[in-house]
């Protein structure tokens, strides 16, 4: 997917100010979603997102259209987001939860009925997430919750294919042992009552 | 363990959780409206034009955070593209075609264009890439309200430089916002409207008559050697399309050649349309 010649870069290298704007339409998810990951404040991530988008297109005016043209676009910008949020949140902690707050969310296409189910359902999702060591929380989320590839992860936290891919499988089993347990929790609650 | 770049990408979502991967899925959120606007704002990609009926045929409009920039007809510019290369060779920066303009931008047109709602609206105009002089020139000249016109040598005379009449022509002729900044308001002392760089005399006599200017009038005037008019009862002398001196009845109505005759007959200039004598008048009388 990823080995593919990017049309937009391709547009970027011959004229950064012609394309940028679908840039930022095309990966602007992706960018807010790194900085909430690590920021876990939705006003703090979109501060962040657009410092970062800034970022990347001061970088492009700069860079020679080779390189642009060369550029992998995605974990280039989940990275700029990635280092932006690090820098915004460092020697600080945050007391807003995000994911609490993404679990309050409802998307568009949400009809009023399954709204609920779905917030129950987010709101779960995010308490386990929250409760993974924090060294495979954030490669777990790029992964699934951005849907970052593992090429992409790799190269966004700028580490080895073979330990990000670790990373996320310990995180995703370990997950996965706290859905199952609190699924059976769920289940003798349910044959309790 | 070793693995191989391509061994990866082969075995990369086979052994994926599905349950995991769908919940973790439902905490994706999308960014915030306005965050994209926000981030074309701060690196100056934030400009868009519309294509919009005018007086005259079609115009495209161009605007950006500090108001309306831009201004062509799109018969004379031909079509979106070449538009946005005149926009991109002015500014040094892109346009973008959008079907709907902001309800702020709407306004100023349409009180601009077609004199829809009040004209003591503000309009915001971009003109910063332009001299001190001729912005002045061009700020002034959208004081002129519809359907009135005023010679170069008032604009050159309200800015204090009486003599900078050319001058005055030259940045109108410039001006880069036609009929937002109406530039077709400005016409020659003698009675002659003059050109216009927005399509000639012609397009200019055409747009002063979709406003309700009777160009033929004011055009005969002069070649009587009328530059004003006056009113008996109040003893005030306007130009001739000034709206309080279109109010005079014709009983009351004196036509006056120069402020110098009006004055000698005690009259006084009009404090809206503030009449005066072109400079070096006793040249062209």
């Amino acid at each position: 997917m990823q080995e593919e010649p990017d049309q937009l870069c391709q547009r970027l290298a011959a004229d950064v100010d012609e394309a940028f704007h679908e840039l930022v339409a095309t990966h602007q998810d992706l960018v807010y979603g790194v900085a909430l990951r690590v920021t876990r404040n939705e006003a703090t991530a979109q501060d962040v997102a657009q410092d970062a988008l800034v970022r990347a297109y001061g970088a492009l005016k700069r860079y020679p259209p080779d390189r642009v043209r060369g550029m992998r676009l995605r974990p280039w910008l989940a990275r700029i987001a990635l280092n932006a949020a690090r820098n915004e949140v460092r020697g600080r902690r945050m007391h807003d939860d995000v994911d609490d707050a993404a679990a309050n969310v409802a998307s568009p296409d949400d009809g009023p009925l399954c709204l609920a189910e779905r917030n129950d359902e987010r709101r779960m999702w995010a308490g386990l997430l929250r409760q993974l060591p924090e060294r495979y929380r954030l490669a777990v989320a790029l992964r699934y919750v951005e849907d970052l590839s593992y090429v992409e992860l790799a190269e966004t936290v700028g580490r080895p294919l073979g330990s990000v891919k670790s990373d996320v499988h310990r995180g995703t089993a370990l997950l996965r042992a706290a859905y199952d347990a609190e699924q059976r929790a769920l289940g003798a609650r349910e044959a309790a009552s | 363990m070793k693995v191989t770049p391509a061994a990866a990408t082969a075995t990369q979502d086979t052994d994926k959780d599905v349950v995991v991967a769908r919940g973790l899925a439902t905490l994706r959120q999308r960014a915030p409206v306005g965050l994209s606007d926000a981030v074309l704002e701060r690196v100056g990609l934030a400009d868009e034009y519309v294509k919009v009926d005018g007086p005259i045929g079609p115009l495209f409009i161009a605007y950006g955070k500090r108001g309306i920039s831009f201004v062509e007809r799109a018969d004379a510019i031909g079509d979106e593209g070449a538009f946005e290369e005149a926009f991109r060779s002015t500014f040094g920066r892109p346009v973008r075609l959008t079907s709907k303009p902001p309800e702020q931008i709407q306004k100023v047109i349409d009180a601009r264009l077609w004199g829809r709602t009040s004209r003591s609206a503000e309009v915001p105009v971009e003109l910063d890439q332009l001299p001190d002089f001729e912005r002045s020139v061009l700020l002034k000249v959208l004081e002129i309200p519809r359907g009135e016109v005023r010679p170069y040598a008032w604009v050159a005379a309200e800015l204090g430089r009486p003599l900078a009449v050319r001058a005055v022509g030259n940045a109108v002729a410039r001006n880069p916002i036609p009929f937002v900044i109406p530039c077709h308001r400005v016409v020659r002392s003698d009675g002659r409207i003059g050109n216009y760089g927005a399509g000639g005399p012609t397009a200019k006599r055409a747009v002063l008559e979709s406003e309700g200017v009777d160009v033929d009038e004011l055009e005969r005037l002069p070649n009587r050697g009328v530059r004003f008019m006056g009113s008996d009862s109040t003893h005030i002398y306007c130009y001739p399309s000034c709206h309080n001196a279109r109010r005079i009845t014709d009983v009351h109505r004196v036509q006056l050649r120069s402020s110098d005759e009006a004055r000698a007959s005690g009259y006084r200039a009009c404090k809206v349309c503030r009449p005066v004598d072109p400079p070096f008048r006793a040249a062209v009388a």
